[in-house]
């Protein structure tokens, strides 16, 4: 029973200090409640950068590769190595090799960010009906065109589904972003002793609300750019494994 | 997949084993240098006898998480151990408050605490009402920790206290020596520090609260970076630790506190009160002996020696309580 | 304070910043030399991660047979688990740490809750990926719905199980990188112990990639195994 209320307690402490401001441990300086703010938006830039660099770089290599149908092998190699290679050594090895700094974490991010978009967007280039592709071709579309007006919209769902993933990775990531210099919400989490207990439970519980909000958020736009006729023609699937759409097929790959 | 594809990955694993073995068969061997002898006489003072009654006790020994740590908490159990007490060590438990919630819970019987953090962190007082004498700094931290059923031991005589380092070139170059020389040309200046430097008043706060004036930029860095920063040319000036290695070894300038704004951070072995009983007269006796030779000039060359040749705090413990001659 | 022991005892050496590791490089001497600084943080990160795929695989197998024949369970299923996986591990450390205290059990249940998703989501897909010609053909013969379920459904649906292991077992290597935040050691600790030195994090890195590799070997092997008719394609 006491642990039980113990915990309570700690957990009414943490969320007290998401909402109000107060004296740090160490004297002279208030942290909590507003101050959270500034090192929210530092994790929010920080990741949105990464993301959109990752995007611009991601999205049309696998477009082109998806369309012309090669490079299978690299798309899921990049998806086992990225899995396979932790963040906290990505961030390191940036760090020691690089210095510290906004831009040399957020090339890290980018790196880290890259594979499932790669590695989904090809497989939902891939998937796309071919017997439309077919029927663009036949229209008399060209290369260009077929990618942009029937290969794309088409894949959009896939996409976004890495591009989802991606971003609640980045988010997850950005937190261990202090260690290279980069102030972000996971400050209060690694570097407790100004914040104290407080601060870093009621950090983490905020990152923790960002992230499932970033999932949601992402979620819902991804359903919302999938063409209602993809939607009426996987019947079930989408709603049943929101989260397994693609994915589930970049597993059955070996 | 294919045997292929399946083959080749086993092979990958094998070459990765085989390399790392092949690295192992073509090691070197380096030999630090040798320690110079001591007296016959004086070294016999010194050693730590073994005492056959501190065998029945355990001593588990912790640190907090950073070199100069690690090294102290193996100089206190190795010459714990040469006393004759069983001990464990548990270093590496985390920062000052999840090692002091260790000791207090039991986790472990002791671990070394620097009386300025302990001040600040835990018996909250203010970083700007802490005794600027370290004997009055340590009289305080001993009667805190009184409180929560712990003893703290009699001080070591080096302080690590906070202190802001430069480059001796670029010292040179900007004509500064000591702290308020920065007053004109601070707004130019990047200072580096960790994290939590913003908003100690023993870090950056206090320097621009005391001294009067402000960074122009502030890029902070994990405690490790604190030297790369300025090697790099990252920041023009960084907080360091007085009993840096680097300090030496890379010849930076560690500017004069004139204002005395760093409070001193003596290190005490805060030790609970039913070990200290149980342990019986020698614990206290053989801390004091081992801490005697770790000066600041000591500490810094024990801290080179583990941050730069890169060597384990365990063995650098034992070559300094063998050079100094208090185990064999 | 008392009179310090004469310091000439303690050889002051000086520092030229001539050697590889002065210099913040690669050097294969100093790896040698300390490759048992990696023993027991590789050891921990091992048990880290086959005890949690281990765990997560038991109890996401129980929950996938659950409900396969009870489809209602699968949507609050994947949202739960989905949750859960979407939490950054991080976060979960601490906001488990009131609960279960610092060490390997906050690891365990933060590592473990994460290959929830993935493997459940793999039992079920590969239970559902059954043609159902063949399950005619099951029921055909006569088996029950439990022999049908483990004698021929369970069995086909070993390749999609096992990638999602092996999945589950590479991600889990990688987050248990920051299991030293919660106390449970690991690589991770071992590379933040030295985060500037390049060998180091080179080694500490290398070593987690390595056995993310092995254990993909070491899964894929036991699907070969299991699956034999697969062989013979």
């Amino acid at each position: 029973m006491t642990t039980t209320l113990a915990f309570l307690s700690e957990f009414a402490d943490g969320i007290e200090f998401i909402f109000s401001s107060r004296e740090s441990n160490t004297g002279g300086v208030q942290v909590g409640g507003s101050q959270l703010l500034d090192l929210l938006w530092e994790h929010l830039k920080l990741s949105g950068v990464a993301v959109v660099i990752s995007c611009l770089v991601a999205v049309p290599l696998a477009l082109w590769l998806g369309h012309i149908g090669r490079g299978e092998l690299l798309a899921t190699s990049v998806a086992n190595v990225g899995r396979a290679v932790p963040t906290l050594a990505v961030i390191a090895f940036f760090i020691a090799y690089l210095g510290v700094g906004f831009t040399n974490v957020a090339l890290a991010l980018v790196l880290l960010a890259i594979p499932p978009i790669l590695t989904n967007t090809y497989v939902a280039v891939r998937q796309v009906d071919r017997e439309v592709v077919d029927a663009a071709r036949g229209m008399g579309l060209s290369a260009v065109q077929v990618v942009r007006k029937v290969e794309l919209p088409m894949a959009l769902p896939g996409i976004f589904a890495g591009i989802r993933t991606s971003v609640v990775n980045v988010v997850a990531t950005a937190t261990i972003a202090p260690l290279g210099g980069v102030i972000t919400l996971g400050d209060p989490i690694i570097n407790s002793s100004v914040y104290g207990d407080a601060g870093r439970l009621g950090a983490s519980i905020v990152v923790a609300v960002l992230a499932v909000g970033t999932e949601l958020v992402f979620a819902g736009l991804q359903r919302a750019v999938t063409p209602r006729g993809l939607k009426l023609q996987s019947g079930d699937a989408p709603r049943r494994r929101p989260f397994a759409f693609p994915k589930r097929r970049i597993q059955t790959s070996p | 997949m294919t045997i292929q594809q399946l083959m080749r990955r086993i092979g990958v694993v094998l070459a990765m084993l085989a390399l790392t073995f092949a690295l192992a068969a073509c090691g070197d061997d380096d030999e630090a240098a040798q320690p110079a002898q001591t007296s016959g006489e004086e070294k016999s003072a010194k050693l730590i006898q073994s005492n056959p009654d501190n065998t029945a006790q355990t001593v588990t020994i912790g640190s907090k998480n950073f070199t100069e740590q690690f090294i102290l908490g193996e100089i206190y159990a190795q010459g714990l151990q040469a006393a004759g007490y069983k001990v464990k060590k548990q270093l590496n438990l985390g920062s000052e408050l999840i090692a002091f919630r260790s000791v207090k819970r039991g986790d472990v019987d002791a671990y070394p605490e620097y009386t300025g953090t302990a001040l600040t962190s835990f018996f909250d007082v203010k970083t700007d009402d802490i005794p600027k004498d370290e004997q009055q700094a340590y009289e305080q931290t001993k009667a805190g920790f009184a409180k929560d059923g712990l003893t703290a031991l009699p001080p070591t005589p080096f302080t690590d206290a906070n202190a802001v380092g430069m480059t001796k070139a670029r010292a040179s170059e900007l004509g500064i020596t000591k702290i308020s020389d920065l007053a004109e040309k601070a707004g130019d200046l990047t200072l580096s520090g960790s994290p939590e430097c913003r908003q100690r008043t023993d870090c950056k706060l206090g320097i621009e609260r005391t001294y009067g004036f402000k960074f122009g930029k502030y890029l902070p860095v994990e405690l490790a970076s604190r030297h790369e920063v300025l090697k790099k040319k990252q920041a023009d000036a960084s907080i360091v630790f007085t009993t840096d290695g680097q300090i030496v070894a890379e010849d930076l300038v560690v500017l004069e506190d004139d204002k005395q704004l760093f409070p001193p951070y003596n290190v005490t072995l805060v030790v609970r009160d039913e070990t200290v009983k149980a342990a019986g007269p020698d614990m206290p006796k053989v801390i004091a002996q081992v801490q005697e030779g770790l000066t600041t000039e000591v500490m810094q060359e024990l801290n080179s020696r583990v941050d730069i040749d890169k060597e384990k705090p365990e063995d650098v413990a034992a070559a300094y309580l063998k050079e100094s001659g208090y185990i064999e | 304070m008392p009179i310090p022991a004469p310091l000439a005892q303690v050889q002051i050496r000086r520092r030229d910043a001539d050697s590889c590791v002065a210099d913040n490089g690669f050097c294969p001497d100093w790896i040698v030399d300390n490759l048992d600084r990696y023993g027991t943080p590789f050891l921990q990160h091992v048990y880290l991660t086959v005890a949690a795929v281990a765990i997560g695989f038991a109890i996401a197998f129980g929950l996938a047979l659950l409900a396969h024949r009870r489809r209602w369970l699968v949507g609050p299923i994947t949202a739960a688990t989905g949750i859960l996986y979407t939490l950054p591990s991080l976060a979960v450390f601490f906001l488990l740490q009131p609960l279960t205290g610092r060490g390997t059990l906050t690891a365990l249940i933060a590592l473990v809750s994460y290959t929830l998703l993935i493997i459940f989501r793999n039992v079920m897909t590969g239970l559902d990926n059954v043609p159902t010609e063949t399950k005619d053909a099951g029921r055909g013969v006569g088996l029950t719905d439990r022999q049908l379920l483990w004698r021929v459904e369970l069995p086909l649906a070993v390749p999609e199980i096992l990638a999602g292991v092996r999945i589950a077992a590479t991600t889990t290597v990688g987050l248990a990188t920051l299991a030293f935040f919660a106390g449970a050691g690991g690589l991770g600790g071992q590379i933040f112990s030295d985060i500037n030195f390049k060998s180091n994090v080179v080694v500490g890195g290398g070593l987690c990639v390595a056995l993310a590799v092995a254990l993909d070997v070491i899964v894929l092997s036991a699907q070969r195994l299991l699956t034999p008719w697969q062989r013979a394609r």
